[in-house]
């Protein structure tokens, strides 16, 4: 029951890809994690926005925005809803996966609950092999440990190569380093190159393939491996995805 | 140049979404196995696992929440606690609400009259909208703010999604989603959320029947109504044996909410019967842990986001409404008001379904937030004459009563209110989710018939069994 004027009435109506940024300099960050991991907690306790959680899977169907502020940097953080996937095989896979692709997010933010990993790794593996800039955060660390589940952080961040940050978002344990590990990304001082997936001979040389052929356009924007995979496993709803987005550009284009 | 660039970039992606490659399920299958894989070797190489607890007291009280013997008793007996306190303690606030503010419209009026304002506009903001106000504020806004509150605890606790859990089976033997029983929770909040929340279910034929169906629970707007209502009619205020009984009250309104339930089945069994036949598809549907509720959240965001948003939105809507029932009241039209010419026009069609002309005529100008159905109602039986000062429910209660009121017309009252048709801003969204109007007329449709033909049974029962 995410009832808050955002989620409820009028405000309903409006269109879910507005990105309300106040001004250029705004960083875009994205929130991206499985159903019910806390990334509302998160989002309000960075925002300290009103958005309405609750303790359920699916909460989240649209996205909700806020801003806030760390050393003089203002960053817009976008809340996407819970998915297990970006494979895009429900609608708010694809909300989730459209936003991340093309809503330029600076950095992404995947929120993964500690007392199941394995699942929650799944969706931070996809978000990887989508943008470079990925903060895993490490959630519900203290009921992970009252279940007597202890997560290797250190040797986990190896293995990903990108920032895992253990966290308890709902008393704010782990937000500080959040924060500075965001301002350090975004100041070039520390960059990351995830851990990226191999997949069988025959479907790597078809990635090649296909990368290699798609316009120049594809390849100079989005990310062309990532394209040609989809294309391997026969999803062509990216492609139209950015068959839209080059309408609406030819559009505001005709506009102007 | 960039246009034409464009373009021919268009060209080249139908070429590409045109692609197909002969055996993409199974590559598409071996990518995501991997995936997977991947997971699951990093998982096992940095979790180590030593439950030293004795009990699992999460999987016990899942075993007794969603049992098949106590799951649904213990359903139903939370909710009509949560009622009970509401309709217990919402009669003392509410009091004295509206003592404070008719008191001052007392003042206000006195002013209208010291500075010799025009009759005709006293009565447009006086009668017309400030009493609507005062009306909306003194009933809705005491059992939103204790009810809001409880209902946020539950689903803090993380109590709904054993709610689906439990109607899952239900709904599955309906034809339809286990998921529906997650969106229809949060139609008790606000349908049009209930709606959107729609999105979580992927089948296309699914989520049009939680969508159309998704109207049979009360929303916030609607059950401060409910809640009234059961309070006069069932709870025995103002019967001469002396205590009223929130008890019964209470239960009332837990039933009129297993009709709303029992409806939503029905009909989405109905409608995946006929007009959007299928197969359901399955799901996993996962009971997340119970957390420690977050009480100073709870109460902030019940009282801000809900009370506070139900209660701004109810006043928005209700202030011209008020002042439009007053011009409806007093313009004459030959010897008689508008407001009687039109009631007049629906009172065959609403004494034929144990309701009247005025109710009908509430519900129609309810239309855009359901909200203010109540206050209308109200306004318009005050201006006919009988001006009585709101002082509690029992006042409410000689009002209707004194306007030939029975407990028949109570309940179909509540029932009207249950199953007809949603408010506009729910009818939109529904048009926006489901990209058409064909959807939402014909929700519209569907809904009204029913709350027609349900009451209309009721009524002609009650007359042959002759219960009033």
């Amino acid at each position: 029951m995410g009832l808050t004027s955002q989620s409820s009435g009028l405000s309903l109506l409006k269109d879910k890809y507005n990105l309300s940024k106040k001004s250029e300099d705004q960083i875009v960050i994205a929130l991206a994690g499985n159903p019910n991991t806390g990334k509302s907690t998160l989002f309000n306790y960075l925002t300290g926005l009103n958005q309405h959680t609750g303790n359920w899977p699916g909460k989240t169907v649209t996205n909700a925005q806020g801003s806030f502020k760390h050393k003089d940097k203002e960053y817009l953080l976008v809340d996407l809803p819970g998915t297990y996937s970006i494979l895009a095989s429900s609608q708010e896979e694809e909300v989730a996966r459209d936003f991340i692709c093309f809503g330029n997010p600076k950095l992404t933010i995947v929120i993964a609950d500690a007392t199941c990993l394995e699942r929650n790794l799944n969706l931070a593996l996809q978000i990887m092999e989508l943008t470079d800039n990925v903060i895993l955060c490490l959630n519900l660390i203290d009921e992970a440990t009252r279940k007597g589940i202890i997560i290797d952080a250190s040797k986990l961040e190896k293995d990903l190569k990108i920032p895992v940050i253990p966290m308890v978002a709902r008393d704010g344990v782990g937000v500080d380093l959040l924060k500075e590990t965001i301002d350090m990304i975004v100041e070039g001082n520390l960059g990351i190159s995830p851990l990226k997936i191999i997949y069988k001979d025959r479907i790597e040389a078809l990635v090649s393939e296909i990368a290699n052929s798609l316009p120049e356009y594809i390849k100079e924007n989005y990310n062309a491996r990532w394209i040609a995979l989809r294309i391997i496993d026969g999803d062509s709803s990216i492609l139209k995805s950015i068959q839209e987005i080059i309408r609406a550009n030819l559009y505001i284009e005709a506009e102007v | 140049m960039e246009h034409n660039k464009n373009i021919s970039n268009k060209s080249n992606l139908e070429k590409l979404i045109s692609i197909k490659i002969e055996d993409s399920e199974a590559l598409g299958d071996s990518i995501v196995a991997t995936i997977y894989e991947k997971a699951e070797n990093i998982a096992k190489s940095v979790v180590s696992v030593n439950d030293k607890r004795k009990v699992n007291w999460d999987r016990r009280l899942d075993d007794v929440l969603t049992s098949k013997i106590t799951g649904y008793p213990i359903m139903l007996l939370l909710l009509g606690i949560i009622f009970w306190i509401t309709i217990e303690g919402a009669n003392y606030p509410s009091q004295l609400l509206s003592n404070i503010l008719f008191g001052f419209e007392n003042k206000l009026s006195s002013f209208f009259f010291y500075i010799n304002a025009p009759d005709w506009l006293h009565g447009l903001l006086i009668q017309g909208m400030y009493r609507t106000l005062a009306w909306v504020i003194a009933v809705m806004l005491p059992p939103m703010a204790i009810f809001f509150p409880l209902f946020t605890l539950l689903e803090d606790l993380g109590y709904l999604p054993r709610i689906a859990f439990n109607l899952d089976n239900a709904f599955r033997k309906a034809g339809t989603h286990g998921k529906q029983a997650l969106t229809m929770s949060m139609g008790f909040g606000c349908n049009a959320a209930g709606i959107v929340a729609c999105r979580i279910i992927d089948s296309p034929r699914e989520r049009l029947i939680a969508m159309i169906t998704n109207n049979f629970v009360p929303c916030n707007g609607r059950f401060p109504t409910l809640i009234a209502i059961s309070a006069i009619f069932f709870g025995g205020i103002g019967l001469a044996s002396g205590k009223p009984s929130s008890i019964l009250a209470t239960l009332s309104v837990v039933f009129m909410i297993l009709i709303g339930i029992i409806a939503t089945i029905a009909v989405s069994k109905f409608l995946s019967s006929t007009v959007l036949k299928g197969v359901p598809s399955t799901f996993s549907l996962e009971l997340p842990p119970y957390r420690r509720p977050q009480i100073s959240k709870i109460l902030v965001r019940s009282l801000l986001d809900r009370t506070l948003f139900v209660l701004v939105r109810a006043i928005v809507v209700a202030a011209p409404a008020g002042a439009i029932t007053w011009l409806f009241a007093n313009i004459m039209v030959g010897d008689n008001t508008l407001l009687n010419l039109c009631s007049g026009f629906l009172d065959p069609f609403g004494k034929l379904i144990g309701l009247d002309g005025f109710i009908i005529m509430a519900f129609i100008l309810g239309l855009p937030a359901n909200e203010i159905v109540l206050p209308i109602l109200i306004m318009s039986y005050m201006s006919q004459g009988a001006m009585l000062e709101f002082d509690n429910l029992q006042t409410l209660k000689n009002l209707l009563v004194n306007n030939g009121w029975t407990w028949i017309t109570g309940l179909n009252f509540m029932l009207f209110s249950l199953l007809h048709f949603p408010c506009a801003t729910t009818l939109m969204t529904m048009g926006k989710e489901s990209n058409g109007l064909k959807w939402p007329i014909f929700t519209f449709i569907l809904t009204t018939g029913i709350a027609i033909a349900v009451t209309f049974t009721i009524k002609t029962l009650s007359t042959i069994l002759g219960l009033v």
